[in-house]
């Protein structure tokens, strides 16, 4: 049984697959699309069409980059309010098309900088959440890795949420958490415990629907293994999901966020 | 752009946004103005709506003064008060830190709801308050809320948030952050319903509380220099490793970069809201259109 703390550094491990990873192996013929159509086009979240099986859907997932390089180029995978707002703008599309959409969380969160609070990162944030609440389609939210605070809850909000097994879920990061509430950065083991974070305490806390097993041998090593079981997880929720009527579709939504107290 | 112009313009802070302290206005009968360093008699600027009569400095406000300050005499009628709260992470320490503060504060909760009227007019009002865990977003701060919003919907009546938040409750973890998603959820509710819904951002209003219901009112208003925004001004100086600009994440700042409504001073607001509530009021017209 791994502690927290070890799933924590799982979670954030560099080769660790990302959302692009799991687009290329669950579904066909992605067509990526870009643009909040306001301001530019936020590289840490990418967005498009594609195939699931025979289900178009649409996809939005948060990027860390797979290097020194590429993480740069994606803002270690913290978005800025151009990219939330890339990513509603391609959910109401999905709502028009009548497309389900799938998100995948993995992001230490937000970005905090001057330029994100000037074009309202707040805001962004808030807008996504309560718009997810309300869209008429379907929505299955996958935590890959590190899904931290309202810059995970951004994209967080859906019919059936997800953990996969090593992957953590978290108000802010341990780091975080142990500097503001025990005055000492250097306790994150601690907190990360204390935090409950891991996909185990969230189910138990009945915040997430399923935990997706990880292959024994690392999940670089058995990737189409959690992708079968994935993509699986994926077409039965979302087939059922269809049989709901609009309605009773969004009553269930909200029922799952109102109980939460 | 222009923050790099106001960066020019202004001297930059070494220490910027320095809270003040609620127990500034707690002991004896004067209290020195942080701002314009001004000796005031307390009684003075209790008259005066809590802000300073030399530079119009906005004290922080405790939700009784401010629902006194607010709601018609004698009209607010609590909602929700029975909400207490939770500890989902059996935290070490905290439900004994907020029995110790329920004690020193006399509140219950960082925000009290309830049916009002002001001049004259019927509406929800739920008023946060910093001396409680610096207003912090746990279960029952968002589930208090949500039985605000759900109750205006119930009862068709304007709803009038006052937030003042250091963001989501740290000791509920996980928890705090869903708060987030089941307030806004609330509020698209609200929306769907037609009814109008005012958010009213005082100093400080940040995290959690900026990301969701305090930024998704149809009118957003502020308090002057208030500090709003997601991410606090400490974290992103670590992150950008630069200082900050002087008025960086106040009320003026968000009115200039499209953020909120209007600044409203303080002795202007009661009139302000109801004269907001008023214009939305449905005219028979309007319902027959309905």
């Amino acid at each position: 049984m791994k502690t927290a703390w070890e799933k924590v550094q799982i979670a954030r491990k560099i080769d660790r697959p990302k959302s692009s990873d799991y687009i290329n192996a669950i579904f066909n013929d992605f067509i990526e699309l870009h643009g909040d159509r306001n301001y530019g086009d936020d590289k840490s979240i990418i967005a498009g069409i594609a195939y699931l099986d025979e289900i178009p859907v649409t996809i939005i997932g948060e990027q860390k980059g797979k290097n020194a390089k590429e993480n740069i180029t994606r803002n270690f995978g913290m978005p800025e309010p151009e990219g939330y707002r890339k990513a509603l703008r391609l959910m109401k599309q999905a709502e028009k098309f009548n497309r389900p959409i799938i998100t995948f969380i993995d992001t230490p969160g937000a970005f905090p900088g001057i330029g994100a609070e000037e074009r309202g990162q707040g805001e962004a944030i808030a807008r996504n959440i309560m718009e997810m609440s309300n869209l008429k389609v379907p929505i299955i939210c996958v935590v890959i890795g590190e899904g931290s605070s309202g810059g995970a809850l951004a994209i967080g909000v859906g019919d059936k949420i997800v953990m996969l097994e090593n992957a953590i879920y978290s108000i802010l990061s341990p780091e975080g958490f142990a500097s503001i509430l025990y005055k000492d950065a250097s306790k994150s083991k601690i907190a990360a415990s204390e935090m409950k974070i891991t996909a185990n305490d969230l189910k138990k806390l009945e915040l997430i629907d399923e935990i997706i097993k990880e292959p024994k041998e690392g999940i670089t090593q058995k990737f189409e293994e959690i992708t079968s079981e994935l993509k699986k997880y994926i077409k039965t929720n979302i087939k059922d999901l269809q049989k709901l009527d609009t309605e009773m579709l969004l009553v269930k939504r909200y029922e799952k966020f109102r109980k939460i107290y | 752009m222009v923050i790099d112009k106001v960066k020019k313009l202004n001297e930059i802070e070494t220490k910027p946004h320095k809270n003040t302290k609620a127990s500034d206005m707690l002991v004896g009968k004067w209290v020195k103005c942080d701002k314009c360093k001004e000796i005031i008699y307390k009684e003075e600027l209790h008259n005066n709506y809590s802000v300073c009569p030399n530079c119009g400095k906005h004290f922080r406000l405790s939700s009784r003064r401010r629902i006194k300050q607010i709601a018609d005499e004698g009209t607010f009628k609590e909602i929700a008060g029975d909400i207490i709260t939770k500890d989902p992470l059996k935290f070490e320490g905290y439900l004994k830190k907020v029995d110790i503060l329920k004690e020193k504060t006399k509140l219950d909760e960082a925000v009290k709801c309830g049916t009002c009227e002001i001049e004259g007019q019927k509406a929800v009002i739920a008023v946060m308050d910093g001396n409680f865990l610096m207003g912090s977003m746990g279960s029952a701060v968002g589930e208090r809320i949500t039985i605000a919003i759900e109750t205006a919907i119930q009862q068709k009546l304007p709803l009038v948030i006052f937030s003042v938040s250091g963001g989501a409750r740290m000791q509920e973890g996980i928890v705090s952050l869903m708060q987030m998603a089941k307030t806004s959820a609330a509020i698209a509710k609200l929306n769907e319903a037609g009814l109008l819904y005012i958010s009213v951002l005082t100093d400080p209003t940040t995290g959690g509380v900026t990301a969701s219901f305090a930024s998704l009112g149809d009118i957003i208003l502020a308090e002057p220099e208030a500090l709003i925004g997601f991410a606090g001004p400490r974290v992103i100086e670590q992150t950008i490793n630069q200082r900050l600009p002087k008025d960086f994440q106040k009320a003026e700042f968000l009115l200039e970069h499209g953020f909120i409504d209007k600044i409203v001073e303080r002795k202007d607001m009661k009139h302000m809201i109801s004269t907001l509530i008023k214009f939305h009021t449905p005219t028979p017209k309007s319902e027959v259109k309905k």
